[in-house]
């Protein structure tokens, strides 16, 4: 379990708010809080008859891994990590941090550098990673100052592997650059992703909403946007919309 | 918006500030080419769907041509986006299942082995994973793909006016949808493979039932060779047609049966294996066409290939859990048949209700709150019948998955409809368009 009992103290929890401007925040070392989870049974009123109200628990993604990461990660990284120098950049300054958990390596890439290096990953003969699968937003409002997350997964068919790059924006500036030049597939999934999360490709050729209807408002999979619904009868009680029962936290 | 000519039974036309819109109805062909011949502009845009009989679904397809040539195309989609994703975050792990299930509908069980994988990858509990449950999952993922393939060949068969092979195709799957009401007791949609292993076992008479569809659709496999593959006018309508090379597939992302055709034997179940899959015998079809003969001879083949593993799995079945042994995760229920239809076993009800307090409890609390999973993030992938299906799923450590996201072949195959389209004719669109097998529950979500 990643979970941890105390709040951690400096760790992206006094992080620059999104009206801090347009950068993202800076990454914390280790777990990556994404917010707190209190009580235990979801109900936010009414006394606490369980005893359980005052529970306070952090919630945390897997934080950095430091090597060796095992498999053919060491050998991934090795050589994007060359191949970068090679190229003048500095390899710390594009991939922030470098996440191995459940079998799977995950770069967090710094968002200037994710065209670089996507490029880098496609096309040097050590890495080949030919095939993206698209890209899935992720919106963390508790990750202040890093609120969403733009997944992407690269399949190399040489050499059978496959990787996670993770960029992660502030709402208040939700540019990512586009990927469409380098993976033309992308060009349906950033659309999808900006429908839904909101997220702006830079250089997508024709950003447009593509499963919404194109005068809707808003983004419906961010957290803060209402599921909707209307309360079912059944067996003469009325059972509220999905969105309004309760949850278990 | 004012009406020229309006007669209700036929075409009618507007003029607005794109030109003049015709709206067709069938029957009114001559009208319409009477109208177009006086206009001026050469310039045609048809607007084939979003309901239209061969664009399997509401698949929207936006088409200028300049005579029978196609000079751009470009799909509309989103008119089945039903937020299936979004639904998922509010429900517990374990009813994610009934909604994914939904989502293609024609390949149900990879939907379901796809999302299960992910979350139990979360879980960390890919190990331990009965045998019979895994054995089961290939042998109802197999039959599947025999099924969607089906359906893939005889809507496309249909679509040339080869109806015959439509009859053929929807008889034979009607033969699995059989196999699948016995051991699910739905014919589609069914939430029957679970975080954790399976809803429930195989019911007595399944394996029988199992080997004589074998026996039947060994028979039945070799008439669509027969019927199809050496026609004259199937070839003529599907060579060449709906062309997508190699670089073409990379750089667009399409995979299964698109870029088998293009000659790489890329599938997963070899590449990247699952559920055991190294340890079955079966080739991978390819072809160096690149084109819609080629996807029907591959799918053709991978249905002899499907038929082969379903039964390899026969003979691996040995009695055995099919459910995880923690307690903690496996569904507590013992199903039974109720008068309701499916229902928690009596036996199993009076044995909680009436001697173990804790037993009720933990049955209480997995049902209504489910189980939780440690928070972070795990991609699974199968290859469903259509290509790479992949699940991205999210978890924050709640009982409610934080995000699950979809990658569905259908959508990103769709994508290579403009380069397979674009400066062909307008029958060969359907040719193409059939070819990729989408399926629009799936492109939408």
């Amino acid at each position: 379990m990643s979970e941890t009992q105390e709040p951690r103290n400096g760790d992206g929890t006094d992080a620059p708010g999104s009206d801090g401007g347009g950068l993202p925040a800076p990454r914390a070392q280790g777990p990556e809080v994404i917010g707190v989870r209190k009580g235990m049974f979801g109900a936010g009123n009414g006394g606490d008859t369980s005893g359980y109200g005052g529970l306070v628990r952090t919630v945390a993604l897997p934080g950095a891994s430091a090597r060796p990461y095992g498999s053919y990660f060491d050998e991934v990284a090795d050589e994007l990590e060359g191949a970068l120098e090679e190229q003048d950049l500095v390899p710390e300054n594009a991939i922030e941090k470098t996440v191995v958990d459940r079998g799977e390596l995950t770069f967090h890439i710094a968002r200037e550098h994710l065209l670089r290096v996507a490029r880098t990953l496609r096309d040097d003969p050590a890495l080949r990673f030919e095939l993206c699968t698209g890209v899935s937003g992720v919106h963390f409002p508790g990750d202040k100052g890093r609120e969403l997350h733009a997944v992407y997964h690269l399949r190399s068919l040489t050499h059978g592997r496959i990787l996670r790059l993770e960029v992660s924006v502030p709402d208040a500036d939700p540019h990512v650059p586009s990927l469409v030049s380098v993976y033309p597939t992308n060009d349906w999934h950033e659309r999808e992703t900006y429908d839904f999360f909101g997220l702006v490709f830079d250089g997508h050729p024709a950003l447009t909403r593509i499963m919404m209807p194109d005068d809707w408002q808003g983004f419906p999979q961010r957290k803060d946007y209402p599921l909707g619904g209307i309360p079912v009868e059944y067996k003469g009680a009325q059972i509220p919309a999905p969105d309004q029962r309760r949850s278990y936290s | 918006m004012s009406p020229i000519s309006n007669d209700a039974d036929h075409s009618s036309a507007r003029e607005t500030t794109e030109g003049t819109v015709y709206t067709v109805t069938g029957g009114d062909w001559d009208e319409i080419v009477q109208s177009a011949a006086k206009a001026d502009d050469e310039r045609i845009v048809v607007n084939m769907g979003p309901q239209h009989p061969s664009t399997h679904g509401v698949l929207r397809l936006i088409l200028e041509i300049d005579g029978e040539t196609v000079t751009e195309a470009r799909c509309g989609i989103g008119y089945l986006h039903t937020g299936i994703e979004k639904n998922l975050e509010f429900r517990n792990w374990t009813q994610g299942t009934t909604f994914v299930t939904r989502m293609d509908y024609l390949t149900p069980f990879f939907n379901e082995t796809a999302y299960c994988l992910g979350v139990e990858k979360l879980l960390g509990i890919t190990d331990q994973i009965p045998d019979r449950a895994t054995v089961i999952r290939v042998l109802l993922m197999e039959l599947n793909r025999l099924s969607s393939h089906l359906v893939c060949i005889a809507t496309g068969g249909m679509e040339l006016g080869a109806t015959t092979i439509m009859i053929y195709g929807f008889r034979d799957r009607e033969l699995i949808l059989d196999v699948f009401e016995l051991i699910t007791g739905l014919r589609m949609n069914h939430a029957f493979i679970r975080p954790g292993g399976l809803a429930q076992d195989l019911p007595p008479g399944a394996v029988d039932q199992l080997r004589e569809f074998v026996k039947t659709m060994k028979k039945n496999l070799p008439e669509y060779d027969k019927l199809a593959t050496g026609n004259p006018i199937f070839k003529a309508r599907m060579q060449d047609v709906g062309y997508l090379d190699l670089s073409g597939c990379m750089a667009l992302g399409a995979t299964g049966p698109i870029l088998r055709s293009a000659g790489l034997p890329h599938d997963l179940r070899k590449s990247d294996p699952y559920c055991g899959y190294e340890t079955y015998e079966f080739d991978v079809p390819t072809t160096e066409t690149c084109d819609s003969y080629g996807r029907f001879l591959i799918r053709l083949e991978e249905m002899r290939q499907s038929l082969r593993i379903v039964e390899q799995c026969l003979e691996r079945l040995e009695p055995g859990p099919v459910m995880v042994a923690d307690k903690k995760i496996a569904w507590p229920a013992q199903l039974a048949m109720g008068p309701d239809g499916l229902g928690n076993s009596l036996d199993h009800i009076r044995n909680i209700m009436g001697t173990s307090m804790e037993a009720l409890i933990h049955h209480f609390k997995l049902v209504t709150e489910g189980f939780r999973v440690p928070a972070g993030q795990a991609y699974a992938a199968v290859e469903s019948p259509k290509g790479e299906l992949g699940v991205h799923v999210v978890s924050d450590g709640g009982t409610r998955p934080y995000r699950v996201h979809f990658r569905d072949p259908s959508f990103t195959n769709l994508q290579a409809m403009a380069a397979m389209c674009e400066g062909g004719q307008v029958a060969d669109v359907i040719v193409a368009v059939a070819s990729i097998d989408p399926v629009m529950g799936g492109v939408d979500r």
